[in-house]
């Protein structure tokens, strides 16, 4: 799922200020999952910047609502009652959630109160990792299911750095090493041999650095 | 011979060879070049000429290679895959063989976030091994990546460095294996500290074949002084600095700790001298090129072969 995680209010609100009603829009999917963007955060939002507004003697309209998905259009439409009565919709949805308010809505102002970080798992309530950066050619068959892609901070493709100490990455101790991931897994599994063959440039033309991707399936179109 | 370089003759021919490093300037300063290099002169068979170490801007070391080369040096060009992708890569090789540069070192890089850029976006398009492929295959086969052939190959004499001391410990021969696979001429390792888990790594580097297809040069960094052996030890990644050495550096007065550290390095290349399979030393004498000459006279290693 997509991690995101909230913004300062005094950055949400330099985005703001200059607007009078605000409608505040959470999603209850994935940011919900993690703790930043749904109902509950969203209730919690609205009333902390009813409360700093108060502060400095000013009341804008703040309205807000939560989408089971802030993604997907059928959801989206569900709310297109109260848009009208709102100069601005503050978005506690991922970026997709954010650019997809912006499409249907396309004479609204739509600001982002999440910032989202990756896509990850959630390793226990309070703890999200970062396990895939969606490079679209999943390589984890080959690499015993940990993402050298993500989970080493270089990328690296052939085995670990010379920085790898005691299973700890280079960049931070608090970083495990991704190839030492590899490598144990692979060992437990009796499949080291996978390691021995020479990877090759990667293709990054499927990652994001092909472009925007977008997947296509006429079997799914309705 | 695969290539015009001095330092591949200089192995070749059976010799034990010297290599020290350069780091260029954070700066646009040529005389700086030109002021580290002449303690080197003549007295090594290769300088190797640092790409942004550590992460920190300096004069790019294509650009410092050229000046080294127009000096009288002949230069192992270090090139980092952190900071370049594929296309910068293979068209400063190209480059870099117009200029008459013959050797390049092939690596990864620290991470960034130990320079003084972390906000930079890391690039790590390839890795280590796949540019020494590349490099391979720019020379040998004359093609750059995806094939396309290349009119004027540009015929480098091909490097890496490995670290013995990093984890996971039994991976480091698999890894240096790999590179062998993937190309490469001669090794610059990590600065030894550790003796005896060098030698277990020559000695499984020996058993496995690879020495016979790889010249390993053994990697010296004199401290300066109980306070770097201990940043050593502590700071800088993938470095293994034994405890009984800092000891003994703290055992010294300060104003003499800097000739122990030297005598350390004396010692420690005597050692790897004696070692199956090593076929050079790489001095790194961090910000003390001077120094070189004097460890060098001192280790027997002063008289440089005519090749
Ligand atoms: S290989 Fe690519 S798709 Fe697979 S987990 Fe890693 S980043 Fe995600
Ligand atoms: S220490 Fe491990 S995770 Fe970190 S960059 Fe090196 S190989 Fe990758």
């Amino acid at each position: 799922m997509i991690v995101a995680e909230l913004k300062e209010i005094p950055e949400i609100r330099k985005m703001i200020d200059r607007y009078s009603s605000i409608l505040v829009v959470g999603c209850d999917s994935c940011v919900a999952e993690c703790a930043a963007g749904g109902q509950r955060e969203t209730m919690l939002l609205a009333a902390a910047l009813r409360l700093s507004y108060a502060k400095d003697n000013l009341n804008p309209v703040i309205t807000d609502t939560c989408l089971d998905r802030q993604c997907v259009d059928d959801f989206i439409d569900r709310i297109a009652n109260l848009v009208p009565d709102h100069e601005v919709m503050l978005s506690l949805g991922c970026g997709a959630g954010v650019q997809a308010l912006a499409r249907v809505y396309q004479d609204k102002p739509i600001i982002p109160a999440l910032d989202t970080l990756f896509i990850g798992e959630t390793e226990m309530r309070g703890v999200w990792q970062e396990n895939c950066l969606g490079c679209g050619k999943c390589k984890l068959g080959h690499f015993g299911a940990v993402c050298p892609v993500t989970r080493c901070s270089k990328k690296l493709m052939n085995g670990p750095c010379g920085g790898s100490k005691d299973g700890r990455c280079e960049v931070r101790p608090d970083i495990p090493c991704g190839w030492d991931m590899i490598i144990k897994r692979l060992d437990t599994l009796g499949e080291l041999d996978r390691l021995n063959e020479f990877v090759p440039p990667v293709d990054w033309s499927t990652s994001h650095s092909g472009g925007p991707r977008r997947v296509i399936r006429e079997d799914q179109k309705p | 011979m695969k290539t015009e370089s001095r330092l591949e003759k200089v192995l070749k021919s059976g010799h034990f060879a010297v290599t020290a490093e350069c780091g260029p300037p954070k700066g646009a300063d040529a005389a700086v070049l030109e002021e580290k290099g002449k303690f080197l002169l003549g007295r090594v068979d290769a300088v190797n000429v640092t790409d942004n170490q550590t992460a920190i801007v300096r004069m790019s070391s294509l650009a410092a290679s050229t000046i080294l080369k127009g000096l009288g040096h002949e230069p192992v060009l270090q090139m980092v895959t952190r900071d370049r992708n594929r296309i910068a890569l293979q068209s400063d090789l190209f480059g870099a063989y117009a200029l008459g540069i013959r050797n390049v070192l092939c690596l990864t890089g620290d991470h960034h976030c130990f320079g003084n850029q972390k906000e930079a976006v890391g690039v790590f398009d390839l890795d280590s091994i796949q540019l020494v492929h590349t490099v391979r295959s720019m020379r040998d086969k004359g093609q750059i990546i995806g094939g396309e052939p290349i009119q004027v190959p540009p015929k480098m004499f091909i490097g890496a460095a490995e670290n013995p001391f990093a984890d996971p410990v039994g991976w480091r021969v698999v890894r240096l294996a790999k590179k062998v696979e993937a190309g490469v001429d001669f090794i610059q390792t990590q600065c030894i500290y550790n003796l005896d888990r060098f030698a277990e790594f020559m000695r499984q580097a020996v058993d496995m074949g690879l020495t016979e297809k790889v010249s390993i040069l053994a990697g010296i960094t004199p401290l300066k002084g109980v306070g770097m052996a201990r940043y050593m030890a502590n700071k800088v990644a993938g470095m293994d600095v034994p405890e009984d050495l800092i000891k003994r550096l703290s055992g010294v007065p300060k104003e003499k700790q800097a000739d122990e550290g030297i005598k350390i390095a004396v010692e420690t290349i005597r050692k790897v001298r004696e070692i199956k399979g090593v076929a050079g030393v790489h001095l790194m004498a961090i910000e003390w090129e001077h120094k070189v000459p004097e460890i060098l006279k001192a280790a027997g290693l002063d008289k440089r072969p005519e090749v």
